[in-house]
């Protein structure tokens, strides 16, 4: 479980991030404690995938400071971020596994490139993955030839083939069926215990947000509602989290001025 | 991560402490495999070892076969917290024979 005595493994400090001239992530502030699973919860375009990226420095946000094991992510060397990253593992959310390489060739690329491992060992620690994400004898398979869970649970094999200390993981549980994406749960649930993983989750799925998570952080349109537990989100009165919670289809209000500005401007 | 080896009649012990990681697996993986080599059964001492990875987990698979080849034994002794979950989380529980503590395997 997350210790709070701790300093966070991962600080968020007042971000903005852009699309254009689009403003995504509107002064976010998060700090993610070592050994927690973190939730960040939000409908469709609300921003949460943005912040994923953000945190993986993949997206440069336009103010604010991000820093992972107390390294500024944004000022960082490309060393630096290369270190940084062995120690983090990434599931996309179709897999994103290379189209051109078999299943056991895709889990096993980080441990070729970043080890000196034999590939007696690798081939054994590719196998064990495979095993705990119930994929044994897919090894030889291409990814063309999977289902979209099987992908997912793949691209999960590799995101922690390294045994990364923070796992991050986008929708693991969405285009799943029900079965699957509570195992997958359950799944996230031990390996945070075995290999005492700080564990980052985007979804919109509530069920499996409740079941696996120390904190959730809800996000609207860009701004952080809350950051709570399950029982502070549940009892939480503020009416986007109602909502969310409830399902209740959003009655956004928008800026007039600022729309049709968005649906006339000229192309720069 | 440190590990001595001791005596317990026929077996070899060896003693696991801290963590096992990928930074230092290969030096358990040439440990175990030179005590199986010299035809010596093996008890690995768990009890003070605090994380244990997946490569070294693949080393102590590679040590079983290599040990099941020679008829030689190999057991996990004491295995508890994170790495007797690691254990569970790979069912490898289920193929390593475990017990409690050196001294349950007899001599």
């Amino acid at each position: 479980m997350a210790n709070d005595s701790e300093s966070p493994l991962i600080q968020v400090n007042g971000i903005d991030s852009f699309y254009g001239e689009r403003h995504i992530l509107k002064n976010v502030n998060l700090a993610i404690q070592p050994g927690e699973i973190l939730v960040i919860m939000g409908s469709s375009g609300s921003g949460k995938s943005t912040l994923l990226k953000n945190i993986l420095g993949l997206l440069k946000p336009a103010t604010g400071q991000i820093e992972i094991k107390g390294l500024d992510i944004c000022q960082a060397s490309k060393h630096e971020l290369t270190e940084l990253r062995k120690s983090m593992g990434v599931a996309f959310q179709g897999g994103a596994l290379l189209s051109s390489l078999s299943v056991g060739d895709n889990i096993k690329l980080p441990l070729r490139h970043h080890t000196n491992l034999d590939e007696k060992t690798i081939s054994i620690m590719t196998r064990l993955k495979l095993e705990m994400m119930n994929l044994a004898g897919f090894e030889d398979l291409m990814p063309s030839e999977l289902s979209g869970g099987m992908l997912k649970r793949a691209g999960l094999a590799r995101a922690v083939i390294m045994d990364p200390k923070l796992l991050f993981f986008d929708e693991p549980s969405a285009g799943l069926d029900p079965v699957t994406s509570a195992e997958l749960d359950e799944l996230i649930l031990k390996l945070r215990e075995a290999m005492n993983m700080t564990i980052v989750v985007v979804t919109h799925e509530l069920e499996s947000a409740f079941k696996i998570a120390d904190r959730i952080t809800i996000l609207f349109d860009g701004e952080i509602v809350i950051t709570g537990t399950v029982e502070e989100i549940k009892s939480c009165q503020d009416e986007r989290v109602v909502n969310l919670i409830n399902r209740t289809p959003r009655d956004e209000r928008i800026d007039a001025q600022q729309y049709l500005q968005r649906l006339t401007r000229e192309n720069q | 991560m440190a590990f001595d080896c001791s005596d317990h009649g026929q077996y070899k012990v060896l003693h696991l402490t801290g963590e096992v990681d990928l930074s230092n697996s290969s030096v358990v993986k040439k440990s175990l495999l030179k005590i199986l080599e010299e035809g010596r059964s093996v008890i690995v001492d768990f009890s003070a070892l605090t994380y244990i990875d997946s490569s070294g987990m693949a080393t102590l698979v590679e040590g079983l076969n290599f040990a099941n080849s020679r008829d030689l034994n190999l057991y996990i002794a004491g295995a508890v917290g994170a790495p007797l979950q690691v254990l569970e989380l790979t069912r490898l529980n289920q193929v390593f024979n475990m017990v409690d503590a050196v001294e349950a395997v007899q001599e």
